[in-house]
């Protein structure tokens, strides 16, 4: 948190590694929030995993709502073994909508290509989110680390399909953060650091290296993400 | 969120000194290091949009400027066919010397060769480095893994003309494209080679064994650009190798300057006090080139200054 603070962050939404392999996730985000608030009141803003793979997983999805007033919830598909296609997906997206969460989903956690070799996780396959999306039209979806396997064209119909917001913590590219606005609408652009895994500072740079005008600096890296938080989060 | 002071403070103000500065780790040790020369070992002018080099150079100088980098060092031009013929290795480095040509003070070359026509790599090496205005070899991925014995012949002439080569190396898990080099082979070229420079692109991607695999070489650098920005990986490398042999790249255009310069303005230990070249191509592999070379800079500062990618402004210079 110091760290994050040194560079002027007034406020991280902070997920739990340990909601990516851990079953009892029910300890996982009791933690989580635990740490949030202790440490964090105000600046850190937990988002709690859900696994609906696990037995009763809707019970997760109520506590983080209503128990611990999290802002959303966070999804990885790839390493909780089901697809966008999976019915049960589209129930996650009703149920976080519902209570007005925003769902993040990871698309990946590092590059396939230096994966461990006994841990090989693809990145998921987008293909069907626009369609998912359009038929939850109240339900914010903020995708995480979804660079490379989402490029070029295969972005913009996402946005226009629902609300879909992009992260940039894994954009590359030469003004990366620029092209990135000539393709979406910068209000579906959220500032994102993928720290502490990412070093926090290569995010920063991309919207510097970028030049971006002011309005939309404003937009990255505060106003959109205020925009779309539950009026009553932390 | 970030607020408004980042915004205006770190973003527009200044470049990725000003943001370095602020990030210097609290050490009573490293109060003057205020701000940083940064040089760019490993660039291409492909994915940068633009129809002509000096077009696609001038985006690449636009956003160098935005993050304060002073120099970098292009190859490739705009492709990185792994088996170009004659022709397109001829017009690629072609394009980097109009690049190079346009923005003299911005930036060096590098010739692109290919040991399947090493006849004619020899001639290109003459053409660019010994009779042009091109400092180094690479990057290098063309053909065949770089520890068949076709590459002596290119790195005997880079050694004799001091200069440095940029060989593209990665670990792929599920196994590299034939022809593509591991840090394994880069080792055994080096070998044979004691008194060439190598600076090992991508650092094989997987960089926490990719390290390990070099640490024995001295001639090896490790380079840090063209692969995510994930925390610990500079600290690994000053720790395994020394800051001598760690290079600051970004692999632009496929990738951005600002994520892989991250992983050295991000580090999380001061730079050594008494290492004011703490990320540097190897003292001597090539500033005796640019002396030569008529760059248009003051070659007695070229002298001090070409070997870093990375390094704290000295104390009393600011030029």
């Amino acid at each position: 948190m110091a760290r994050l603070r040194k560079r002027d962050v007034v406020q991280a939404w902070a997920g739990s590694f340990d909601g990516i392999l851990h079953k009892d996730i029910g300890g996982v985000n009791a933690r989580l929030a635990a740490e949030c608030n202790t440490h964090g009141r105000g600046f850190l803003a937990p988002f709690g995993s859900i696994n609906p793979k696990l037995p009763d997983w809707r019970e997760d999805v109520r506590r983080c709502a209503n128990d611990y007033r999290m802002p959303g919830i966070r999804l990885h598909p790839n390493y909780h073994g089901y697809d966008l296609k999976d019915p049960v997906f589209a129930e996650v997206l009703q149920l976080a909508g519902a209570s007005g969460q925003i769902v993040q989903l990871v698309v990946a956690m590092e590059d396939i290509r230096t994966q461990h070799p006994l841990m090989r996780v693809p990145p998921v396959d987008l293909g069907p989110l626009a369609q998912v999306v359009k038929d939850q039209p109240s339900t914010r979806v903020h995708l995480l680390n979804w660079w490379p396997a989402l490029r070029g064209e295969r972005i913009r119909p996402l946005a226009d399909a629902g609300e879909v917001y992009f992260d940039l913590a894994m954009l590359e590219g030469i003004e990366g953060v620029a092209r990135m606005t000539e393709q979406v609408p910068p209000e579906r652009i959220l500032f994102g650091s993928n720290f502490p895994l990412f070093y926090f500072e290569a995010a920063l740079l991309k919207v510097q290296e970028s030049g971006l005008p002011e309005v939309q600096k404003k937009l990255l890296f505060e106003e959109n993400a205020r925009r779309i938080l539950p009026p009553k989060a932390v | 969120m970030l607020s408004r002071r980042t915004v205006l403070n770190s973003l527009v103000a200044g470049g990725a000194s000003e943001l370095l500065a602020g990030s210097q780790p609290a050490d009573a040790a490293q109060p003057t290091v205020r701000r940083f020369r940064i040089w760019d070992a490993h660039s291409h002018l492909h994915s940068a949009p633009g129809d002509t080099p000096e077009a696609r150079m001038e985006v690449l100088v636009r956003c160098a400027d935005r993050l304060g980098i002073e120099r970098i060092i292009l190859s490739q031009g705009y492709s990185a066919d792994l088996h170009p013929t004659r022709e397109q290795l001829r017009e690629e480095n072609d394009r980097v010397l109009r690049a190079v040509r346009r923005f003299p003070d911005r930036a060096y070359g590098s010739v692109y060769l290919s040991p399947s026509f090493l006849d004619f790599s020899l001639q290109e090496f003459d053409r660019c480095v010994r009779d042009g205005p091109m400092v180094g070899v690479g990057e290098l991925e063309a053909d065949m893994r770089c520890n068949a014995p076709e590459l002596d012949p290119i790195v005997e002439r880079a050694i004799a003309m001091k200069a440095p080569i940029l060989q593209h190396t990665w670990l792929k898990l599920d196994g590299n494209l034939p022809g593509e080099s591991s840090p394994y082979d880069l080792v055994e070229l080096a070998r044979r080679h004691p008194d060439a420079n190598f600076i090992c692109a991508h650092t094989g991607g997987d960089w926490e064994r990719g390290i390990r695999i070099i640490r024995t070489t001295k001639n090896i650098c490790a380079g840090m650009a063209g692969f995510d920005p994930t925390a610990g990986v500079v600290e690994m490398a000053v720790r395994e190798l020394g800051p001598e042999r760690v290079v600051y790249g970004s692999d632009v255009g496929g990738r951005s300057f600002a994520s892989q310069l991250a992983k050295v303005l991000g580090r999380i230990f001061p730079i050594p006090q008494r290492s004011w070249s703490w990320a540097a191509i190897s003292e001597g592999c090539s500033h005796p080139l640019c002396e030569r070379k008529d760059t248009g800079f003051d070659h007695r500062y070229e002298r001090q200054h070409l070997t870093l990618a990375v390094s704290p402004a000295r104390r009393g210079r600011d030029s």
